[in-house]
Formats: C-alpha cells, structure tokens, sequence
C-alpha cells in the first residue's frame, strides 16, 4: 500500500465495485482502445491492395481461418456496443435524459443513474451479442 | 405522525398508557462478526496488517460503533476520525468490505457479511490507519469559488436580502447537500489516474454556485473548469452518485455543468 493510495490503472479498470455504468465505463474503454488497434491494422491490410492482387488475397486469407473468425466477432461486438454506448453518452454528457435536479430525499436515488441510461446500456450489450452471432453465423455458413 | 387514529406503537403519548411508559422491549439479535481493520503507519511501518476483532452487533449497530469498541476495548492505538456520527460532518470515509463509505452511516446489518473489513479511502494520502488526509480536495473545492459571487451584497446599504422562489431554489439544492466526505473521490475511476483531476466533489459544487440565480460568477468558474483535468476528465462512469451517501448525485451536475460549456444551458 503506498502513501497516496492511488488505485492507479488497477482501480481505474475494476468494474465489479460500482454497478452497471462503472460496467459500461470500462467496456467503452476497452472497445475504444480495441477498434483503435483494428483501425491501424485495417489500414495496414487494405495497404496491401497496392502490392497486387495475389498480396490483397494472401492479406484476405488470414481472416478466412478460426483465429481471423474470432478476431472478426470481437470487431463486430466492439463496434456494436462503442456506438450504441457512444450515443448514450454522447446524449447524457450534453446534459440531456436526467429529467430536473430536486430536493433529494432518502434514500436517495441518483436521477444520473436512471433506469434510461441503464436501459440504453443493456440494450447495447444486447445487440453487440446479437450483431456477433449473425456475424458467426456468416462466417460459418450456418 | 399518523392523522385521526392511534399512533404507532412505542410512539403513545404517556396519557395513553395510563400513569406508567411502557416501552417495547427490545431483544439483542447477539449476532457476531469478525471486523478487520487496516493497520498502516506510513512513517513507521513497511507494510498494512489487518488487527481482527470479533465484535457482537444489533441491528443498528453501525461500524463506526464497532470501530470504537475496538478501540475503546482492545486496541487504543487505531487511527480513526469521526465527528458527528450522523452523517452531517463528512470525516468518517472509509471503504467498508470494499466500498467507501461513511462508517456512521453503514450498518453492519446492510453489510450482509460475517467479516467486515475497514480500510482508509482510495485517492487520497494516507495519514495513518483508517485517517486519510483532505487537503488537496479542500484546496480544489476552494479554486472553483464555492460561494456567491456578485458586486452587490446583501448587507451593503441600500439592497435587501437576494429572494428566490422555490423553483429558483430546488435547481441547486441537492447539490448542496454536500459534506466534503470525499467518498465520490475515492470510488471515481479519473481520479484514479489523475491526481490532478478536479474530481466530482469539486465539478458537483461547481454547478450548484453556477445553477444558483444569486450567483454571477458563472464565466469565472467556467474558465477554471474547461480543461483536460477539469470538466473534460469526467467520463461519466457514475460511480461517484453510486456512493455518495447525502443524495447529491454529483455526475448528474457534472453532465449538466457541461450543457453550459456546450451551449445547450444558458
Ligand atoms: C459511430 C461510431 C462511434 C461513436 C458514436 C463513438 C463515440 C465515442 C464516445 C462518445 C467516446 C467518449 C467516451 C467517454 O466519454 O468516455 C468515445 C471514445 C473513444 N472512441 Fe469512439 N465512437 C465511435 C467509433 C469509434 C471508432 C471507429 C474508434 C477507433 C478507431 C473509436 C475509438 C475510441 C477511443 C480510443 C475512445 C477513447 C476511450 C474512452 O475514452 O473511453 N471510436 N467514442
Ligand atoms: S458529493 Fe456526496 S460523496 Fe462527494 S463529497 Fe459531497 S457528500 Fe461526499
Ligand atoms: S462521523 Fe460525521 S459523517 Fe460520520
């Protein structure tokens, strides 16, 4: 334990203290970061369009095997709840969706966690598995 | 108060019950736990230990009571500060089983646990054992002004007191239900990283100043705030409404305060 009791990284990335929001905080950071690391490599693979044909098609195979298809259902799944999540918050951080602050009587239930923004992030979970499993289903030829 | 019929029970008046009170009598529940406590001189020692005390409870046995018997019985040496046992003074946060929160307010019966485990806040400096120190929240919830701003004044010749109407009053008031108890600090996950962040604690007072008609200092505080480790830190995670434990709802000011800065608030 240090003198300061920073929690760091460590704190920062604990989702299992607080609820479904600190959930959501943590699952936007990490499909942030994650489609970050695919836009590079995105760029990268389409790159290989320049050397040809046959680089463009050995580039395409890499996807066709179960690692590729794994790699291809997290991509889905992250981008599905970054931008359903994305717009919750881009709508909640403009001030909208808590309704008037009022004289807070006990116990206390905070309007910032409402059940629309607790809604909107189930749903968002909801889709991106939905969005994974057509995605599976795709891939596999089901 | 119940309205026509008789009041609850316990709660007759004496005429009610003839010459003698009767009162209820209560049976203790003598349930037992085991309430660790974190033990860690910064100066002195290498590392935290846990001191293990198993403390019989009631169901409104609440763990500051149970820190204090403790330390009144067992071990005077244990590092605690509390004030009020209310709620009302903000000086006994803690993480309880994990979360913080204000010992005089938690009883060990919500806590549904057999152990109880008390530890100082995170994101703040240890002082020593449970005591963590405020000084940098007092320090930022001084730079964002916490009081009116406005040249005239209500004592200066010729003005009156500044009236507001109930609608007036209730757009800042749960904001400023604030203890300082620094618990919002301690469960935000910014402030986690960054411990140059403003922190919910200063951004939630920050709007109830700005949200206040009497104020007009509203572009003054908004300068202080509209930067990376200002307002601009907050990603709504929501923990610090979680576990503030007076109803302020701190993120909901902040997302509000933001409305200014992006123009949908005037
Ligand atoms: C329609 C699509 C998208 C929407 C609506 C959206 C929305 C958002 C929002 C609102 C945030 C801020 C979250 C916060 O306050 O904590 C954010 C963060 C972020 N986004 Fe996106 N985004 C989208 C697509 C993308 C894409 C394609 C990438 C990658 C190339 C990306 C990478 C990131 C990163 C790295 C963060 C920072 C992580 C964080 O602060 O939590 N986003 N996004
Ligand atoms: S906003 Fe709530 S949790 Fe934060 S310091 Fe004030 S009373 Fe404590
Ligand atoms: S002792 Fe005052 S808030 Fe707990």
């Amino acid at each position: 334990m240090e003198k300061d009791r920073k929690e760091g990284i460590r704190g920062m990335a604990n989702p299992g203290r607080y609820g479904i929001e600190r959930v959501a905080y943590w699952l936007m950071r990490i499909t942030g970061l994650g489609l970050l690391f695919y836009f590079i490599g995105h760029i990268y693979e389409t790159s290989s369009l320049l050397d040809g044909k046959a680089a463009w098609n050995s580039m395409l195979e890499l996807t066709q095997t179960t690692e590729g298809h794994i790699f291809l259902t997290l991509v889905i799944g992250m981008c599905v709840f970054h931008t359903g999540n994305g717009i919750r918050l881009m709508i909640a951080q403009s001030g909208f969706g808590f309704g008037k602050p009022r004289r807070p009587d006990y116990p206390y239930t905070p309007s910032s966690l409402n059940m629309k923004n607790k809604l909107c992030i189930y749903v968002s979970i909801g889709l991106a598995a939905l969005a994974m499993m057509y995605g599976l289903g795709v891939m596999y030829d089901v | 108060m119940t309205k026509g019929g008789a009041l609850p029970k316990g709660f007759e008046s004496p005429s009610d019950l003839g010459s003698q009170e009767k009162y209820e009598e209560v049976k203790p529940s003598s349930k037992t736990m085991t309430l660790r406590i974190s033990k860690f001189n910064p100066d002195k020692d290498h590392a935290p230990t846990f001191l293990e005390f198993p403390v019989s409870y009631e169901k409104w046995t609440t763990v500051l009571d149970a820190i204090l018997e403790a330390k009144n019985y067992h071990d005077h040496s244990i590092g605690v500060r509390y004030s009020c046992r209310q709620a009302m003074c903000g000086s006994c946060g803690m993480n309880i089983n994990g979360k913080p929160r204000l010992a005089c307010f938690t009883k060990i019966s919500e806590l549904d646990s057999d152990v109880v485990t008390v530890e100082p806040m995170n994101n703040f400096p240890l002082i020593r054992d449970l005591v963590v120190g405020f000084e940098r929240m007092f320090s930022t919830h001084k730079r964002i002004k916490p009081y009116i701003i406005r040249e005239d004044s209500e004592i200066s010749s010729g003005t009156k007191e500044f009236l507001q109407t109930p609608e007036d009053v209730e757009k800042y008031i749960q904001f400023s239900s604030c203890i300082k108890c620094g618990l919002c600090n301690s469960a935000c996950p910014t402030m986690a990283a960054d411990s140059t962040f403003i922190g919910p604690q200063g951004l939630a007072q920050a709007y109830r100043y700005i949200a206040d008609n009497r104020d007009q200092g509203k572009d003054e505080r908004l300068k202080i705030i509209d930067e990376r480790h200002g307002i601009w830190g907050c990603h709504f995670a929501g923990s610090c409404s979680q576990v503030c434990p007076k109803g302020v709802d701190p993120a909901m000011g902040i997302q509000l305060l933001r409305g200014y800065l992006l123009g949908y608030r005037k």
